[in-house]
């Protein structure tokens, strides 16, 4: 009797285990979570284009990371993306005038927010925009101007 | 020539009638698996010998496939610069393919010969025939909930290997290579899905539980009742089983991913 009871709970502890392991690779491995949450505060910056740029992708200073990409939407009314930016609260003394670009890590990496300090003397806080912003580099726009250029050069 | 022609048709022959006793019998099992329902302890007592005591070799598998395919992966995707893909290319090898295949195989190993040796032994000390005489049917007393315990644990076993898998390529690529974790996660996240990754491994490691089971049980039901017979059942079970995970692995994924 109490061998089968012990029997009973290691099937059922299997069994458990079996189906959190689902849980967990429904949630961590295939969808959007809202596990694995950067601390500190958020500030927005629009850009014209994001590329490829993803949500939870690094926001670098430096090459150091200071934060992560929270949300992207497009906004309705000025038909740019939305990049919300949550900085880690210790680097809470960014100057107003940072400037946001989208950057790559190597040739085919991935997408990444590169944040260059201004000179201002008041710093960024809570909710505040980024004005100056660079949009990701698009290389179909690159090659089609590169080669735009290579032709009206052959007509003079 | 004649000689060889003859043992060419005989085991043709012979291979045909081992396919139709396997098919008959199986149908034989099902039809008598209701009786489980009723006594769902007899389940329980095999899902743990199946399953619980496979968990071992699964989860110490699963945590070191997924470190070497993290290494490897590394190797390869710095030079690219894209170790960020890393979580992306494990997530996927291991739900597709490797995770449903590795634990079939090991569960082939681990508890699919165990089960062969259990029945035909149990075959060559006439039990079998004993409770063909005290009117128990032993393909629904013995066989049934052997043959639902291998399919009910091997999605359960290969889930568990899969998380485990992802969590080994996390320890060597974040917490050793220097992979950057919230890009490993985010890049897996956006680029494995549930409905066409994981639910479709789920879908093939339901296949080869039964497959699995299916052999591990026939063959020990069919053996020749002697020491020798058992040996030769118990191997038959792993290679032939083995052959048919990795065969029918190529249509499923065929049909499953395009």
């Amino acid at each position: 009797m109490d061998n089968s009871r012990t029997m009973e709970i290691a099937v059922g502890a299997f069994v458990a285990a079996g189906l959190a392991a689902l849980f967990v690779l429904a949630m961590q491995v295939s969808n959007i979570t809202a596990f694995q949450r950067t601390e500190g505060y958020t500030v927005d910056a629009y850009f014209q284009n994001v590329g490829g740029l993803r949500e939870r992708a690094p926001v670098s200073l430096s090459g150091v990371q200071i934060g992560r990409v929270s949300a992207i939407r497009l906004d309705p009314d000025r038909f740019e993306a939305r990049v919300e930016l949550t900085i880690r609260s210790e680097y809470d003394n960014l100057p107003s005038d940072t400037a946001a670009r989208v950057r790559t890590s190597g040739l085919l990496g991935e997408q990444y927010v590169s944040l260059q300090p201004g000179g201002m003397p008041d710093s960024l806080g809570p909710g505040d925009e980024i004005t100056l912003t660079q949009s990701a580099l698009v290389l179909e726009e690159i090659v089609g101007q590169f080669l735009y250029e290579q032709s009206s050069g052959d007509d003079q | 020539m004649i000689g060889m022609l003859q043992r060419l048709g005989a085991s043709t022959l012979e291979t045909a009638a081992t396919l139709g006793r396997a098919v008959l019998f199986l149908l034989r099992v099902l039809r008598g698996s209701g009786e489980l329902i009723r006594r769902p302890g007899l389940l329980v007592h095999e899902m743990y010998s199946v399953g619980v005591l496979t968990l071992v070799i699964i989860v110490v598998s699963g945590l070191f496939v997924g470190m070497v395919l993290a290494l490897q992966g590394y190797y390869t995707l710095v030079d690219f610069g894209a170790e960020q893909s890393l979580g992306v290319l494990v997530a996927l090898s291991l739900t597709r393919e490797l995770g449903p295949v590795v634990t079939a195989l090991l569960f082939a190993g681990r508890a699919g010969s165990a089960l062969t040796a259990e029945i035909g032994l149990m075959k060559a000390t006439e039990q079998l025939a004993g409770m063909e005489m005290m009117a128990v049917d032993p393909e629904h007393r013995v066989i049934a909930p052997r043959l639902a315990a291998a399919i009910l644990s091997l999605p359960l076993l290969t889930v568990i290997f899969n998380v485990l898998g992802v969590t080994g390529a996390w320890l060597v690529s974040v917490n050793l290579l220097g992979v950057d974790g919230g890009s490993f996660w985010s890049q897996m996240q956006s680029q494995v899905s549930f409905s066409d990754d994981i639910l479709n491994g789920l879908i093939k490691s339901v296949m080869f539980g039964v497959v699995a089971g299916w052999i591990a049980v026939f063959n020990g039901y069919d053996c020749r009742p002697t020491s020798h017979g058992v040996s030769r059942a118990t191997t038959r079970t792993v290679v032939v089983t083995s052959l048919i995970v990795l065969g029918l692995d190529f249509v499923l994924t065929a049909l499953m991913f395009d």
